[in-house]
């Protein structure tokens, strides 16, 4: 894909370049990921499958919003879905994962219940936060799953402070903080890296860079829109990945834990991506061109790179990808139906979980 | 004229020190710039340099002598050509120039004027700790049910008592670990983390950068994964960078998830006024904090209720704002000698019983509370006084059942008037308990402006204890 300023990167060759080799193994055309680049057939249906629930899923959130089911806000992952799918396929149970407010497909990644999901969407009972959080708001301890935040960038000193639990603990987890371009700007996000690099903290940065922060391109509003290079500053070393292809982002993912696991402190990955819709459902997008959408989506989406894959590799026909869309197809309308008949949380639930 | 050498202040707060060692003798030559002696208190050493050419004439104060008070004179500088026979044979504190007072024609000024000296502070004891000195007035104070009767009592300052009480956790608890802007190797900004670093280590005593908003954020982010940090602002003014983190992070965390996760952790650090130090460092935060659910927020006066409630809060699920004050740092109390002394948060202590009218104050303002009702007294008029301890949850059942038996209520606070703690206090009395009132509550706070720097305008701004002894005597309609 060719976006401005990541002229050294190309998912199907080298899975990323090093932005920034201070005080890292990884030097400008070392990185080595490229050696893990193919998928064999397991991880490539894998991650067929993982992509596709989240962009179904993501398409009936967008329906039930437009029927009135899904209230205030709702960011879609639509377009994004490899980041997160090959990020995860990358870690190791513990990892720790924290994001902002799109965070429907880091939930379904990690392990989270569609039902669970949809039916917070819907502000019902059934939900992950008993309806009382909503599409910005879900966690689970059991999955590893932080948060679901509002406020942009506070969720990259939270994941720092995950981090910091982790080296506090002695234990070998690495926490996995993403944030958008936009966050990219936010003061705190440089208190953390500065504290992340100082205290060697275990964790992988993900910039998710789809190119609008809201309605205002990266071109507009920074100065510096190579972010892989934002850590240079501390010395954290930074990556420019093909987010559009799940393969890339899970070699990168790979070297980046591993960095962390062995004790070299904070990694940057940029994830070069790109988001279909628009910012939230209220939002028509009139700030990009229709082209622009148009051929993001037909020469780089992450699910038709792989389907192509699948079956030019004869690892599976076109019967057996439409037998995996239709069970996807059914776990999400399952889901959307459970979401839509569960009651709304009971009236007592007001004035529950202010204070344990 | 031979030149005198003064006591030098090392802080805002701090009115006497150690001299501890001279560094010159007498008939030493020193040049401006040449230091002459250490001086500490219990928060720093410093030296003290000439800043004029000639030889010391004479040490007046002798190394190692404690409690010397600021502006003493600890030695005379002889310029050439002068000899020791020139120097003035007094010894005494040398006179403080009064700044020339302005029309203190003010309604504010009624007991203590608005001229002249700081506002008291707290005495700084030494590193011996030696020098300290009970809080002021002596009042009879009513039991507290919480400490059983017969318990050996400690007098101890506030600051030993807070640090104590992390000890004792961060013993208890390997989870439980400090961190904060020098925190570590410097001791604590104002020294509640002594000796810490010395018995936990690095690893649990952590010095940050100056990056509020950033550590508040990783101190919540460790909370949520079940570490249970204790996050020291060098100042609550400071933590208007971070309180992002404090209330939309923290607090809201529990309830966002449905109860699955929440921020057991401990935001703590000196809040309000200390003196002479600004309008951006000088205010009060209890009712902000006051006002947000998912918070606990405590707001102790004496050092046994610091210490109480400190390790409560360090215990307590829910995150927590505990703010403490530079002023009454100092102060010594009796803290009971109690392996595991825990308080109740949330549970206020009836400081004095009286019958006549109810005074509910928190913190400092019981520094005011305390003296106005020690005058109120010999004018007969029986106060009961109710220290708040905790402003969320507020033990509104122990204002309102003082009030059914005074009703007469007066608040004190430092903070700003408008939306203040009092207010709040003001309005839930009148809804909870309009029938046995016999007076229109009076509220006492600090005045509707940003702290002046001027001694005076300070003075002005802060509430007095003539305005408390007034208000009491208003709603009494004597």
């Amino acid at each position: 894909m060719a976006l401005p300023n990541t002229a050294s990167v190309s998912g199907r060759k080298s899975a990323a370049k090093s932005a920034n080799a201070i005080g890292s193994k990884f030097g400008p055309g070392d990185f080595t990921g490229k050696n893990s680049l193919e998928f064999g057939k397991d991880e490539d249906l894998h991650a067929y499958r993982e992509m596709l629930m989240i962009r179904r899923f993501e398409e009936k959130a967008g329906q039930l919003y437009g029927m009135g089911f899904i209230g205030g806000f709702c960011h879609l992952y639509i377009g994004q879905e490899a980041v997160v799918v090959g990020m995860q396929m990358a870690q190791k149970e513990g990892d720790q994962v924290i994001t902002a407010y799109r965070d429907h497909g880091h939930m379904l990644a990690c392990g989270m219940s569609a039902r669970g999901v949809m039916a917070e969407l819907t502000g019902r009972r059934g939900g992950y936060s008993k309806g009382k959080g909503g599409s910005m708001h879900m966690f689970s301890k059991e999955k590893h799953f932080y948060g679901g935040h509002g406020i942009v960038g506070a969720q990259v000193s939270l994941g720092t402070g995950l981090a910091f639990a982790n080296k506090y603990r002695g234990n070998d987890s690495v926490s996995v903080a993403y944030f958008g371009d936009g966050a990219a700007n936010q003061g705190q996000v440089y208190e953390s890296f500065n504290m992340a690099a100082l205290w060697k903290l275990p964790i992988v940065y993900i910039v998710e860079n789809n190119r609008y922060a809201m309605g205002t391109s990266t071109a507009r509003a920074t100065a510096q829109s190579n972010y892989s290079l934002r850590g240079s500053g501390f010395g954290i070393p930074g990556i420019q990945v093909d987010g559009m292809d799940v393969r890339a982002v899970k070699a990168a993912g790979d070297e980046a834990l591993e960095h962390c696991r062995s004790g070299n402190g904070p990694i940057i990955l940029e994830m070069l991506t790109y988001r279909y819709r628009g910012h939230s459902m209220s939002d028509p997008a009139k700030y990009r061109s229709k082209d622009e959408v148009q051929k993001m989506r037909s020469e780089h989406d992450p699910i038709e790179q792989v389907k192509v894959r699948l079956m030019e590799k004869g690892w599976a026909s076109e019967d057996e990808l439409k037998a995996i869309d239709k069970d996807i197809r059914d776990v999400v309308s399952d889901s959307a139906d459970f979401a839509q008949a569960d009651p709304e949380p009971d009236v007592s639930e007001l004035y529950t979980d202010i204070l344990l | 004229m031979p030149i005198d050498i003064l006591m030098p202040a090392l802080s805002p707060t701090m009115e006497e020190g150690t001299l501890s060692k001279w560094l010159k003798k007498e008939g030493d030559k020193v040049t401006s710039g040449d230091v002459i002696a250490e001086i500490e208190t219990d928060k720093a050493t410093m030296e003290v340099e000439a800043v004029d050419e000639g030889v010391i004439g004479k040490l007046l104060v002798a190394a190692g002598t404690e409690n010397v008070k600021v502006n003493t004179k600890i030695a005379v500088l002889l310029a050439d050509g002068e000899s020791a026979d020139d120097m003035n044979s007094d010894q005494g504190a040398a006179e403080k120039p009064a700044a020339p007072k302005a029309d203190a024609d003010t309604p504010a000024a009624t007991s203590n004027d608005a001229g002249g000296k700081a506002r008291e502070s707290s005495n700084e004891p030494t590193a011996q700790g030696d020098s300290k000195v009970p809080a002021q007035p002596k009042i009879e104070t009513a039991a507290d049910p919480d400490i059983p009767a017969g318990t050996e009592m400690v007098m101890t300052t506030v600051r030993e008592a807070l640090r104590d009480a992390m000890a004792e956790e961060m013993r208890r608890d390997e989870n439980v670990f400090v961190m904060g802007e020098e925190v570590a190797e410097y001791q604590g900004a104002y020294k509640i983390t002594q000796g810490l670093l010395q018995e936990f280590g690095a690893r649990r005593v952590v010095d940050t950068p100056i990056t509020e908003h950033g550590f508040a954020g990783v101190g919540v982010g460790a909370a949520m994964s079940g570490l249970k940090p204790i996050v020291e602002f060098m100042t609550f003014n400071f933590a208007m960078q971070a309180i992002d983190q404090i209330i939309n992070s923290a607090a809201k965390t529990l309830y966002m998830s449905g109860g699955q996760m929440g921020a057991p952790i401990v935001f703590r650090g000196p809040n309000g006024a200390a003196a002479r130090v600004g309008a951006q460092h000088s205010q009060d935060y209890a009712a902000w904090y006051s006002q947000i659910p998912g918070l606990k927020v405590v707001m102790p006066y004496t050092a046994a209720d610091a210490k109480g409630l400190l390790k409560a809060a360090i215990r307590d699920p829910n995150p927590v704002v505990f703010l403490e004050n530079e002023i009454l740092y100092g102060q010594q109390f009796e803290v009971p000698k109690l392996d595991d002394f825990v308080l109740p948060i949330g549970k206020a202590r009836i400081h004095r019983q009286g019958k006549d009218v109810t005074v509910v104050s928190f913190g400092i303002g019981m520094t005011y509370a305390v003296k106005a009702v020690a005058e109120l007294e010999k004018e007969g008029i029986d106060v009961e006084l109710i220290d708040l301890r905790t402003i969320r949850p507020m033990d509104l059942p122990t204002v309102i059942e003082s009030v059914k038996k005074t009703g007469r209520l007066v608040t004190v606070e430092e903070g700003y008037p408008q939306n203040s703690v009092g207010t709040e206090i003001a309005t839930r009395v009148m809804q909870q308990a309009f029938d046995y009132l016999d007076a229109p509550i009076l509220t006492i706070a600090g005045k509707d402006v940003p702290m002046p720097y001027a001694a005076n305008l300070e003075k002005l701004a802060l509430p007095n204890v003539g305005e408390v002894v007034q208000a009491v005597k208003t709603v009494c309609y004597k």
